[in-house]
């Protein structure tokens, strides 16, 4: 199986540099071909485990958490950006109205 | 092969929680400085984890319950990848294969139904504001709203008009708030909407193609951006062209929706279970237990207050859908004769933040004592017969001395000579 | 013997009986630090403000806080607030956080002093240290070795003797496994059990912090105090923690029942397994061979689940509100978000994905019914001792054919131990002691046992 590497770095939003790609499909090749293993397994009837703890239905009763709230410098202390008190990025939409 | 107007509604509702969907802080944003009202979690910061918000669990069931949904009882939550500004970590918690609520319904006034495919938890994203800053087209974050509980209500493409929608949304509105779990404020963004509209052989079969308008915030825009939308592929359908697949915006002043080109995001989610969140797991008496909370649905309502006060219809469902209206009722019904102060609610006569002003505060004039005074004062009831018209002023004193003065003697009066009058005809 | 030679009870026992000062205790990790970690590299980042912060626990006096004075070094994939954190990505190179990982915060409460951040693969992506944005860590006990990773930086300073203990995290075998190259102790209790708030995620479902040190009597004493239910953190189990490091003697093997898996013991550490074997035989255990799933199953469940959860965990990185954009990724970061993607993508969920997962209930059903019959299993860490530097690059899938006898741990959420039983060419071997999910106390008690037994974890690299 072919995996299209140039559109999977634009999904994952990963910008490549000259030869990665290459690179990155050889390894896929290799990878994808260790774990078609798999298929060896017999699994049409075996439910699937996402996470081990065997936990159900841990939620918090809604109660605020002042404790670890940020304060605005706080929260924009590690932005390379900001601009009155927000983050600040290019124009990512066009509005013609 | 005709063609049929088809839309279906996906409607975000923001619920009124104290704290966010998975985080301790505000789920109220409304109005505060920028980027004030954040934590580890709602900011996406690495290492943060969620913890759901076990009221937004219950109270998004609620929203399902009321429109007759199916409560899955095995639900997860989902990571929901795709990559904009707005969406700190990169993906939103939502629900995909399993949302806690599916196929439910509401029915028009009309008797159509209107079938709700899905009612789901998420998350909401953070604020966006399109400015120039020194000449450059710059976008600004406020991340106060990231992460307040979001529920998400998708309706199958039963809709056929924008006039529809709009009932439909109405009532929609109504129910939530009756439910007293969001505000539904479109101003405020605490309700939002977005119609997918084409123009299809019927709902089963749809068009290659479907629109979606965004930012439309009131009812009467979602009217008018529909019927705008359906005429503007109408024209092209007629001419043999496809609508384009995209998301259009709506301007009120033109009355005309736009295509809104958003930077290219791609559609595909990669869903797949939050490993962070173990799942959720209710039983059957969990849920039920959750019913019983469920208030009386404004429409049930009313038709009760029809019947049991004689208010109109139209009355009846002011109050029944308006909380803090029917609260002030509720408060006074036993005080003020219960039609007259609905009518005094609904027309705005009362200041809801004071109690009935005095004329209503007194009590009701019972009926039973005006044929009370008018039985024992037959002669007085003679002479006012005879056109001794100001005998009135006895028999109104007499009310008075009954009641031990606690009626309105203007309303005495009143009724006094309503019951004559009536007397009148009879005899 | 210098303090920084020092295990954490022995450093414990010496400062209540003021033998020395924290401030002594301190600058003698210094030290060595700044003898030893030019040629090493496992530190990133150091604490500046630590002989301060020292002295003034000399002022105060000593609390009875159980870590009172300790220096420990903590993998940089911990957010300490106020001191960089980068988990060894160019990505977060400017990153200083505003908050703390309970881990440590636990230890900080606890009365320990943190010398600094340590070097790990980047974004623990990688079992070298090698694929660190910032150079590799070398192997204290032969510098053209590799320490093995994630948790490389930990490892060789515990074993280098830079820091009384270390803090390292795993996803799978990221502690256990540079704590046998390096010939240290390493323990990953149960997933679930310690808190992963304040971790930079990699992935997520498996994600386990746990410490390195010098005996496993010091692992027990720090497990029990990172160990617990974290508000914070949905996935930590509410069940009271049972460690106890004071009950860790008294150890009797006898009647003991230890599966030998026969897949696991590939490679030339074999030898230096059975050898331990018959230590715990002499003893009265019973050992029987078993079989379990085939390994190369494994490896291929965890590359997927692992890929999966690291192309989302990576997500968040786009340099708006912290850090740098996405242009600062390095080559394995792609490989590992890309190859996720494809995974999770339409099409292929249920082909990758979701049987990855179906696999992952089969391997926990086996076992479930493993620890019916048995007590715990002993196997490898690693197939064999430390590999050159260099070697990590030789494979798009390095890290887990590496990891491949502790996978299966960590993808049923295990907890497991890896102690020093030998050394093969200079380069220390480690034992794999792995038990049933929350029976830290009973796995901590037999690597106790093993210890007092066998002197390998005594042994210490010339540097």
């Amino acid at each position: 199986m072919k995996v299209n590497v140039l559109h999977l770095a634009k999904l994952v939003n990963m910008p490549l540099k000259p030869g990665e790609s290459e690179k990155l499909q050889a390894g896929f090749d290799s990878t994808l071909k260790a774990v078609d293993e798999l298929k060896k397994l017999p699994t049409a009837k075996t439910k699937s485990t996402f996470q081990v703890t065997k936990l159900q239905n841990v939620w918090r009763e809604d109660i605020p958490q002042p404790e670890r709230g940020f304060t605005q410098k706080q929260a924009l202390s590690q932005a390379k950006k900001t601009y009155q008190g927000y983050f600040l990025v290019p124009r990512v939409i066009d509005d013609e109205a | 092969m005709k063609l049929q107007p088809v839309i279906g509604l996906e409607i975000h509702v923001e619920l009124k929680t104290k704290t966010g969907m998975f985080c301790g802080c505000s789920a109220d944003h409304f109005g505060k400085a920028p980027n004030t009202n954040t934590c580890p979690v709602c900011l996406g910061l690495p290492g943060a984890l969620p913890v759901p918000n076990h009221q937004a669990i219950d109270w998004a069931i609620m929203i399902g319950l009321a429109l007759d949904c199916r409560v899955n009882l095995e639900s997860s939550f989902d990571r929901k990848h795709y990559f904009y500004p707005d969406l700190p970590k990169g993906y939103q918690i939502s629900q995909y294969d399993d949302p806690f609520c599916q196929a439910g319904k509401l029915s028009l006034a009309s008797g159509k139904i209107i079938r709700i495919n899905r009612v789901h938890l998420e998350e909401d994203t953070a604020k966006m504001q399109h400015q120039v800053i020194d000449g450059q087209k710059m976008t600004l974050v406020d991340f106060n709203r990231s992460g307040v509980p979001l529920v998400e209500i998708v309706t199958e493409p039963d809709i056929a008009s924008g006039e529809e929608a709009k009932e439909f949304l109405k009532k929609l509105r109504d129910i939530i708030r009756s439910l007293g779990v969001s505000d539904c404020d479109m101003e405020k963004g605490s309700m939002r909407l977005e119609p997918n509209i084409s123009w299809s052989e019927s709902p089963e079969k749809l068009n290659n193609y479907k629109v979606e308008i965004k930012n439309l915030n009131s009812f009467r825009f979602a009217q008018q951006g529909i019927d705008f939308e359906l005429k503007r592929q109408k024209e092209l359908l007629d001419q043999g062209k496809t609508p384009v697949q995209e998301t259009r915006g709506y301007n009120p002043q033109k009355r005309a929706t736009f295509s809104q080109r958003v930077k290219e995001t791609s559609a595909d989610y990669r869903y797949f279970p939050d490993p962070d969140i173990p799942p959720i797991v209710l039983t059957r008496e969990y849920v039920e237990n959750l019913r019983t909370k469920l208030p009386q649905l404004p429409e049930a309502l009313a038709n009760e207050m029809v019947n049991k006060f004689h208010l109109s219809l139209s009355t009846a469902q002011l109050l029944s859908k308006d909380q803090l209206k029917l609260a002030y009722f509720n408060q006074y019904k036993n005080q003020v004769e219960p039609l007259e102060l609905a009518n005094l609610i609904v027309n705005k006569k009362i200041d809801l933040d004071q109690p009935p002003p005095t004329k209503a505060a007194s009590r009701a004039v019972d009926l039973n004592i005006i044929d009370q005074v008018l039985k024992e004062n037959a002669d007085a009831v003679a002479k006012y017969r005879t056109g001794k018209t100001s005998v009135i002023g006895f028999l109104v004193g007499q009310v008075m001395r009954l009641t031990g003065g606690k009626v309105d003697p203007k309303q005495v009066q009143d009724k006094l000579l309503k019951a004559l009058q009536v007397r009148n005809l009879q005899g | 013997m210098r303090l920084n030679q020092l295990t954490v009870i022995e450093a414990r026992a010496g400062l209540k009986a003021k033998k020395f000062s924290v401030v002594e205790l301190a600058t003698a990790c210094l030290v060595q630090i700044k003898a030893v970690d030019k040629k090493l590299h496992a530190f990133l980042t150091l604490n500046d403000r630590i002989l301060d912060q020292a002295k003034k626990l000399d002022q105060s006096g000593d609390d009875g806080r159980p870590l009172w004075g300790i220096p420990f070094a903590i993998k940089d994939n911990f957010l300490t607030e106020g001191l960089r954190t980068t988990a060894s990505a160019k990505v977060l190179d400017n990153f200083v956080p505003q908050y703390s990982a309970t881990v440590y915060k636990k230890l900080i409460e606890a009365g320990a002093l943190c010398l600094g951040k340590t070097n790990m693969d980047a974004w623990a992506h990688g079992s070298s240290t090698e694929t660190s944005d910032y150079g590799s860590t070398l192997n204290p006990w032969n510098t053209k070795y590799l320490p093995g990773g994630s948790s490389g930086g930990s490892a060789a300073a515990v074993a280098a003797d830079m820091c009384l203990f270390g803090i390292g995290s795993e996803t799978a075998g990221s502690v256990r496994q540079p704590a046998a190259w390096c010939g240290v102790t390493g323990f990953k209790p149960t997933y679930g059990r310690v808190s992963r708030y304040g971790v930079v995620a990699m992935a997520s479902s498996t994600d386990s912090p746990g410490p390195l040190t010098k005996t496993v009597a010091d692992a027990a004493l720090i497990t029990k105090i990172i160990a617990g239910h974290d508000v914070y953190d949905a996935t930590t189990s509410p069940r009271p923690v049972e460690i106890n490091p004071n009950s860790l003697q008294g150890e009797n093997l006898k009647g003991k029942i230890i599966a030998l898996p026969k897949e696991y013991l590939i490679g030339e550490a074999s030898g230096l397994i059975l050898e331990a074997v018959k230590v715990f035989e002499s003893a009265g255990a019973q050992v029987k061979p078993v079989t379990l799933m085939d390994p190369q199953f494994t490896i291929a469940v965890y590359t997927i689940i692992q890929r999966c959860e690291v192309s989302s965990n990576l997500a968040r990185y786009d340099g708006i509100r912290f850090g740098h954009d996405r242009s600062s990724f390095s080559y394995e970061a792609k490989n590992r978000s890309l190859l996720g993607a494809f995974s999770l993508s339409t099409g292929y969920f249920d082909q990758y994905y979701k049987k990855a997962q179906q696999v992952r209930t089969m391997i926990i059903d086996e076992f479930d019914r493993l620890f019916k019959q048995f007590d715990f299993y002993l196997a490898p860490i690693s197939p064999g001792p430390a590999l050159p530097l260099g070697a990590s690059k030789t494979s798009a899938m390095f890290g887990e054919l590496q990891d491949v006898l502790v996978e299966p741990s960590s993808i049923a959420g295990l907890t497991g131990l890896s102690v020093p039983c030998g050394i093969i060419s200079g380069l220390p071997i480690g034992l794999q002691i792995t038990g049933a999910q929350f029976d830290e106390q009973k796995i901590l008690q037999v690597g106790h046992w093993y210890q007092q037994q066998t002197k390998w974890h005594l042994e210490k690299p010339k540097l």
